[in-house]
C-alpha cells in the first residue's frame, strides 16, 4: 500500500492487491480521519479527498499507513439477483474467443458470484469482479456508438450492466430489465461498491 | 404564477449550471456544475441569490433571452457586450429588465464562458440534488435550445446594494499553478519540468469535460496500461501521445491514463476560460 499525492486536496492510495481497496474504504468509513470529505474506490486505488484547511497529505498518509485493511470486513449487503436474457450480439464471438460453446459461456457467467468493486465510466456503471477467468477477454476492437440500457457485458476481468444507453466497447452477452440506475430512487444505483451480485437466466 | 424566461437564441452552446453534485463520485457521478465557479457565485451574489442558485453558462455568448415578466439579472465571466432594449450595459452589474424585454449577449471578446444569473434562480427540477447539466454523465436539463422556456425560482436573499463588481481582466496567457500528480513516476524525470517550463496551446477540443492541449511531449518512463482510477477536476491526464488533457467540470469520474500533475482548485476558474488556440503556462505551486 502506497499513498501518492494527488494535488493539494486529495491523496491516492495504491494497492498491489485489489481486494484491499474496499477494506481500507470500510476502515476509513468506520473511523474517519479528520478532514476527509470523500472516498472514491477504483480498480487498485482509493482516492481520498480532503479539506486542506483541516488536514494535509503527510498526516493523512501516516494515518492510512497505520491501518490494517484485513481487520475490517467490507460492509455486508444483501445479494442482488439480476435476471438476464442471454441473447447479446457478442455472445457467439465471446464463445469463439473463449473456446467454449455459447451455453458454456452462459453457464460460467451465471455460476459466478460477483462483488461490485467500483463505479465509473457513467453514473451507476459498476465494475463487478468475480468473472470466470475463462471469460477474461479484451474489449471489442471497435466500440459501439450506442449500447442499449440494461446490456449485460464483459471486458477484461469485469462484468457490468450498462445503466443507460451510451457508447461502449464491452462485449455484450445479454440484457436485463432490472433498472440498475434510477435518479428518482434513493440510492439511485443498485450496484454500490461492496454489493454482492448474481446473474440468472 | 411562476415567472418564465424564453430562450430566443441559445448561442454557440449554453447550459443550466449551479455548484454541481459533490460527493457522489463513488457511484459514478461527477461534480459537474459551473466550469468557472467564481463567476457563477458572483453573478448570483449581484442579483441577491444564494451562491448555489442555478444560472446559465453560455459558451462565447450569443445568447438571447426574453423576459415576459420584470427581472433582475447579472452577467459575469468572459466579457461580452450586453444590451437590453437597445441600451448597453456592462458586466458585473445588476440589470433591471422590464416585462417583455430581451437580454442580448454579444460574442465574448476574451475568455470562453459567460454566466447569466436571474434573481430567484433557474428553477428546473433538480436531479440528484443539483440543477446542473452534466454533459458527460447525461444528468440534469438538456442544453438550451431556441423556444425553450426556463422557470424562474423564488430562492432569494436581500439585494446586495452593489452597482458594480470590478474584476481583474482575464490574462492573455493564464498561468495555472500545479502540484505533482499520483503518476508522476510513470514519466521520465524531465517530464514535469517540461510541463512547467513550456507553453501549451489549447486545441479545438475544448468543452466542459476538458481542454486538450498541444505542446512539448511529456514522455513516459514506463509503458503499460493503468487500471481505471478516480480523477479530480484539474487533473492533467496524459494519453500515449504525450499531449496532456486538462480535466474540467464534467471530467470522467475514473480515467485510465496517468495523471502527471493537478491544477490547483483556485486556478480552475481561469482554466475554464481558456479558449481554443489560446496559450497557457503551468507553474509549480
Amino acid at each position: 500500500m502506497r499513498v501518492l499525492p494527488y494535488g493539494a486536496r486529495a491523496a491516492m492510495v495504491d494497492f498491489d492487491d485489489p481486494s484491499e481497496v474496499l477494506g481500507l474504504q470500510a476502515s476509513l468509513e468506520q473511523d474517519p480521519p479528520d478532514g476527509v470529505v470523500e472516498l472514491v474506490p477504483a480498480a487498485r486505488t482509493l482516492l481520498i479527498r480532503f479539506d486542506p484547511g483541516r488536514t494535509h497529505h503527510d498526516r493523512l498518509a501516516g494515518d492510512v499507513l497505520d491501518r490494517s485493511t484485513v481487520d475490517v470486513a467490507p460492509r455486508e449487503s444483501a445479494e442482488i439477483v439480476v435476471p438476464v436474457r442471454y441473447d447479446g450480439p457478442d455472445l457467439a464471438d465471446v464463445a469463439a474467443a473463449a473456446g467454449l460453446s455459447m451455453e458454456a459461456v452462459v453457464r460460467r457467467h451465471e455460476d459466478g458470484t460477483y462483488v461490485s468493486a467500483f463505479c465509473g465510466f457513467a453514473p451507476g456503471f459498476a465494475y463487478l469482479t468475480g468473472l470466470d477467468p475463462a471469460l477474461h477477454l479484451p474489449r471489442r476492437t471497435s466500440p459501439r456508438t450506442r449500447v442499449p440500457a440494461g446490456s449485460v457485458a464483459i471486458a477484461g476481468e469485469y462484468t457490468a450492466v450498462y445503466p443507460n444507453a451510451s457508447p461502449g466497447g464491452w462485449q455484450l452477452i445479454g440484457r436485463t430489465t432490472l433498472p440498475v440506475w434510477d435518479v428518482d430512487r434513493e440510492p439511485p444505483n443498485l450496484l454500490a461498491p461492496g454489493t454482492r451480485i448474481r446473474f440468472t437466466s | 404564477m411562476t415567472a418564465k424566461i424564453e430562450v430566443v437564441r441559445p448561442g454557440v452552446f449554453a447550459t443550466v449550471q449551479d455548484l454541481g453534485r459533490p460527493g457522489l463520485a463513488a457511484i459514478g457521478v461527477g461534480r459537474s456544475g459551473a466550469a468557472d465557479r467564481g463567476a457563477l457565485r458572483l453573478a448570483n451574489r449581484l442579483v441577491g441569490n444564494p451562491e448555489g442558485n442555478a444560472a446559465l453558462e453560455s459558451v462565447l455568448g450569443g445568447l438571447v433571452l426574453r423576459f415576459p415578466a420584470p427581472a433582475t439579472v447579472a452577467v459575469t465571466g468572459a466579457p461580452c457586450s450586453i444590451t437590453v432594449g437597445g441600451r448597453a450595459f456592462g458586466p458585473g452589474s445588476p440589470i433591471l429588465l422590464r416585462a417583455g424585454e430581451d437580454l442580448v449577449l454579444g460574442m465574448a471578446s476574451r475568455g470562453l464562458r459567460c454566466y447569466v444569473a436571474v434573481r430567484g434562480g433557474i428553477d428546473v427540477p433538480p436531479v440528484l440534488g443539483a440543477r446542473a447539466t452534466d454533459t458527460l454523465g447525461k444528468l440534469g436539463p438538456p442544453a438550451l435550445s431556441a423556444g425553450m422556456t426556463l422557470p424562474v425560482g423564488q430562492r432569494v436573499l436581500p439585494h446586495p446594494g452593489v452597482d458594480l463588481a470590478p474584476r481583474t481582466p482575464l490574462p492573455e496567457v493564464p498561468i495555472l499553478r500545479v502540484t505533482p500528480g499520483p503518476r508522476v513516476s510513470w514519466f521520465t524525470p524531465g517530464a514535469l519540468s517540461t510541463l512547467v517550463s513550456s507553453g501549451y496551446v489549447a486545441t479545438a477540443d475544448v468543452d466542459r469535460v476538458g481542454v486538450r492541449l498541444e505542446g512539448p511531449t511529456l514522455s513516459r518512463a514506463r509503458g503499460g496500461e493503468l487500471p481505471p482510477e478516480a480523477a479530480v477536476p484539474g487533473a492533467l491526464q496524459v494519453p500515449p501521445s504525450g499531449q496532456p488533457i486538462l480535466f474540467l467540470a464534467d471530467h470522467p469520474v475514473t480515467g485510465g491514463y496517468p495523471v502527471i500533475a493537478v491544477v490547483e482548485e483556485a486556478d480552475l476558474d481561469l482554466a475554464a476560460q481558456v479558449r481554443p488556440g489560446q496559450w497557457v503556462r503551468f507553474r509549480l505551486a
